[in-house]
């Protein structure tokens, strides 16, 4: 059932993607408005899938890779959702919506039955950890993005080549704002998230911090956006650079997520 | 019935003249009453804005109302007609309605795809509304017309883009710095340039203006004019520390900002964004600057080409928009026909219903002992052999295109058929009501 759920979820992304794309080549306002609504009943199927899946686990879904990406997704839809209403930045589903599409996609090429669970991974603190972590690392998806689009909208400026995406694209204020924004919002996030984990790690295996390379590259990634936020408010580090910094950061956070054991 | 468009614009009369023939929004309530009196006219509508002054009018004979349109328009703004005659232009019929629908589409306008004319069309459409000397068609044709002007505004681009050097500049600083407001400008040097692109940043919403020349005196007159602040030619990098948008149109020689105090002073501007405008030629501002970070760096010819890609596009959309007019011509047309035809065919219906009911009441009153089954074929068959006859002249009189044509086509069927009708003159709204039932069917079918 709730893996039912999950492929509606995902049905309705990719429905929303497609969407966002033809926004992107028409520029009819009415297709924005379209796909944001799709969007909004794939991300209303996605947790209902996770409820279902709760209720069959009896634990909350965030114990393996499959549930992992499944609920990345979900909070990065989660983000787009609230800064759609917020910000009104019309071209951002076209880029964060098919990201959290890829992760779904992921998902359903990976061994799916709910199965027995290690006990380290039941406790108390993992799901917080997971929440905190996931969040946090949505929000700099967000700035990923942005960040993408700044470096585009940026280099077609510099070069004088106004045009058709120029005019599609959002103003370089709205985009660097955005990523200011991710990052004040998203680095407490991922702080607790760190925090979370560590105490986690304390109940499941006896030491709060034990260098394995999960947790040494959750602190490389940690410092990254510490620095990136330094930068900004002492220096005025924003524009080009901080796009791309939001690059890097994301890259690091994937990196830990997934290219790590 | 002729619908009449009379009036010249900025492509076919001198300013001088405009302005002698315009009306100021005071005197339309008189005038509109005043040609209300004008027994040729039964419906009119002025419209006068600065580019154009046009006079919409109904009349029974085209000839006689544009005789007295030209004599009201002398009278009014005393001037003799012989002043402008040469300037006025007249349409009507077929090409009247294509033209009040290519005015409202911006399509006949200074600069194609402008927003204004339609609000200015819709106002003055108000005031003959409001005076009632607006009738039926009027009515219809302008309510059409802001439905013409609707449908090229969404269905082409041909409103969106910047087509002036000052404009696309505007657009170009939003794409920087999302709004205006609460943004400053710096000017350097002076000229007509510069003050336009100040003008149009300043109607964009700019906060600030900074002014400042090797010569301080022209800042100070300059800065007046737009209720800016002056800055001294020493204190050039203040100016240019506070400032967002800079726009430099000084007639020095060799570049008065150069690449490494520019980075010097966006390392004090903590990265904040600056978009320079370089008017001058030779050119003002060292073009390496553009490769700084933040910095964004345009001349006139990078504007110059935006706008002229924009117009390029505005003139692909413009197509689009004249198809679209046409297919709406084509349907105004159709029903304002049928306002003609609709006494006719009325009469003719009726003269073969009841050459239809005559005979069927003789041939009833011979067969006294037909059942009721064999009197309702005979009279279903009657009245399919009268709507076949029918059918294919009266829609071949509705797919006439040519004015003279459907008038001569009614006049015939009028005489062969002796039909009791005095004229194809339909007077709906001031008339019964009855032909106006019958005219909204036929109206519902054409359109």
């Amino acid at each position: 059932m709730n893996i039912l759920l999950f492929k509606f979820g995902s049905v309705f992304y990719f429905l929303g993607t497609i969407t966002y794309l033809s926004y992107i080549l028409a520029l009819k306002e009415a297709l924005s408005r379209i796909a944001a609504k799709v969007i909004l009943i794939g991300f209303a199927l996605h947790t209902l899938a996770f409820i279902a899946r709760y209720a069959e686990a009896g634990h909350m879904p965030v114990t393996n890779l499959y549930e992992s990406l499944s609920f990345f997704a979900w909070a990065i839809i989660g983000v787009f959702l609230v800064i759609n209403q917020k910000y009104k930045v019309k071209v951002l589903g076209a880029f964060l919506v098919p990201l959290a599409l890829i992760f779904m996609i992921s998902g359903l090429s990976l061994p799916q039955e709910i199965v027995p669970v290690a006990p380290a991974l039941i406790t108390f603190w993992h799901p917080f950890h997971v929440f905190f972590a996931f969040l946090g690392d949505a929000i700099f998806a967000l700035a990923f993005c942005c960040g993408v689009m700044y470096l585009i909208q940026d280099r077609l400026l510099k070069s004088q080549s106004v045009g058709a995406i120029t005019r599609r694209l959002p103003s370089l204020k709205v985009l660097d704002d955005l990523n200011y924004q991710s990052l004040i919002f998203g680095f407490p996030l991922l702080t607790l998230g760190i925090i979370t984990g560590a105490i986690w790690a304390e109940y499941a295996w006896g030491r709060y911090w034990g260098w394995d390379p999960k947790e040494t590259w959750s602190l490389i990634t940690w410092f990254l956006y510490a620095a990136l936020l330094h930068q900004r408010l002492a220096i005025g580090w924003r524009g080009r650079r901080a796009a791309i910094m939001a690059i890097v950061g994301f890259s690091a956070i994937l990196f830990t997520f997934l290219g790590v054991p | 019935m002729e619908l009449i468009v009379l009036g010249l614009n900025h492509k076919t009369a001198p300013i001088e003249i405009r302005e002698c023939l315009a009306f100021k929004s005071e005197d339309i309530e008189k005038a509109l009453a005043h040609a209300r009196t004008l027994p040729s006219l039964k419906e009119n509508m002025i419209l006068s804005t600065c580019n154009r002054v046009e006079l919409y009018a109904v009349g029974r004979q085209a000839e006689k109302a544009i005789s007295d349109l030209k004599s009201f328009l002398s009278q009014f703004h005393h001037l003799p007609l012989r002043r402008f005659e040469d300037s006025l232009y007249v349409h009507t019929g077929h090409e009247a309605v294509q033209h009040i629908f290519r005015v409202a589409s911006s399509l006949d306008s200074m600069v194609i795809g402008e927003p204004q004319i339609l609000g200015q069309i819709k106002e003055a459409y108000e005031m003959a509304a409001g005076g009632k000397t607006s009738g039926l068609v009027l009515h219809r044709l302008l309510h059409r017309a802001f439905h013409v002007a609707k449908r090229v505004r969404t269905e082409t681009r041909i409103g969106n883009r910047a087509t002036s050097v000052s404009s696309v500049a505007v657009e170009l600083a939003r794409k920087i710095f999302e709004t205006l407001e609460e943004k400053a400008v710096l000017l350097i040097g002076a000229g007509e340039m510069c003050e336009l692109a100040a003008q149009h940043l300043i109607s964009g919403g700019v906060g600030q203006v900074l002014v400042t020349n090797r010569t301080y005196e022209r800042a100070l007159s300059l800065a007046e004019k737009f209720k800016g602040t002056a800055v001294p030619f020493e204190e050039i990098y203040q100016g240019l520390g506070s400032a967002d948008i800079v726009i430099s149109a000084t007639d020095a020689r060799k570049p008065i900002l150069e690449h490494d105090q520019i980075a010097r002073i966006m390392k004090g501007r903590k990265q904040r964004p600056i978009f320079f405008i370089d008017i001058a030629d030779p050119r003002n501002i060292d073009p390496r600057v553009n490769d700084l970070e933040n910095v964004y760096l345009y001349n006139i010819d990078h504007l110059q080409k935006v706008a002229n890609d924009n117009i390029q596009g505005r003139e692909e959309e413009a197509r689009k928009a004249e198809a679209i007019v046409q297919q709406e011509v084509v349907r105004f047309v159709g029903w304002y026909r049928s306002l003609g035809f609709t006494p006719t065919i009325v009469a003719l219906r009726n003269k073969f219903e009841e050459i239809r009911q005559g005979e069927m009441e003789k041939i009833l009153s011979r067969l006294p002992n037909l059942s009721d089954r064999e009197k309702n074929s005979l009279d279903a068959l009657t009245a399919a052999i009268v709507n076949k006859i029918l059918h294919d002249p009266l829609s071949l009189l509705k797919r006439v295109k040519e004015d003279g044509i459907a008038d001569f086509y009614l006049d015939t069927i009028q005489t062969l058929f002796q039909l009791p009708v005095a004229s194809p003159d339909a007077s709906p709204g001031k008339d019964d009501e009855n032909p106006s039932e019958q005219k909204e069917k036929i109206e519902d079918e054409a359109l």
